[in-house]
């Protein structure tokens, strides 16, 4: 019984690891890629650490720790190195194919929105001609 | 059947492994490397546990936790320097 519990936990954990580094592999940009590794490879490690502590629990007299410390470890930093992958991808300015979200407040129609429509659009035709303009002009 | 479950985990995180080495030596950008090298040593973690189950040695978890202190450490440092041109300053 334990031991198909175990296999599972393992099997568990390996395909997990395995999505998501065919996550980092297959998807389109950056901060896709960010997902794969920082979600689904930290849960896949966390499922084969626990079905470590478990067969090593039940080998050994005694509980066996060393695995929850790595667990915490590994949960505690994931998210600490994303967070600042993430930053260094921003500052140095990576493409992104996520679409600019609408302003569901403030729609199209109104004449405001036409205005900050124009007066954003302005600014992407000049840093397409120029790498140096100024980023807002007022009109 | 454990023996059995670790052997497709091991052909799993093998292959995960050789991902990671492709987007290393692809990445189009700098923090895509990076990111590839952080995923490497968590799934070294991943090898080295179910080495440990598989020889039924305690011992590989000093080396896995010497392992993800050392990642950590690399991923910010290399983070850090992309951010500010500088690790310590």
């Amino acid at each position: 019984m334990l031991e198909y519990f175990l296999s599972l936990l393992i099997l568990t954990g390996a395909i997990f690891t395995f999505i998501g580094s065919l996550g980092l592999l297959r998807l389109k940009d950056f901060y896709m890629r960010l997902h794969g590794p920082t979600k689904a490879t930290t849960l896949g490690v966390g499922s084969l650490l626990i079905a470590s502590a478990v067969f090593f629990s039940s080998r050994d007299a005694g509980v066996s720790l060393h695995e929850v410390l790595i667990t915490l470890f590994l949960f505690i930093t994931a998210p600490v190195s994303a967070h600042l992958l993430a930053k260094a991808a921003l500052h140095l300015n990576l493409h992104s194919h996520a679409k600019i979200p609408v302003n569901s407040a403030h729609p199209v129609e109104d004449k405001d929105s036409e205005i900050d429509g124009a007066r954003l659009a302005a600014p992407t035709k000049e840093n397409n001609s120029s790498d140096i303009s100024p980023p807002h002009k007022s009109v | 059947m454990l023996d059995f479950a670790i052997t497709v985990a091991f052909g799993l995180v093998t292959m995960a492994v050789g991902m990671c080495c492709w987007r290393l030596l692809r990445g189009p950008s700098t923090p895509d490397r990076i990111l590839a090298l952080d995923t490497l040593y968590v799934n070294a973690i991943a090898l080295l546990m179910l080495l440990g189950i598989h020889l039924g040695n305690a011992l590989f978890f000093e080396a896995a936790l010497l392992i993800a202190l050392m990642g950590f450490i690399g991923t910010v440092a290399l983070c850090k320097y992309l951010l500010r041109g500088d690790i310590i300053e």
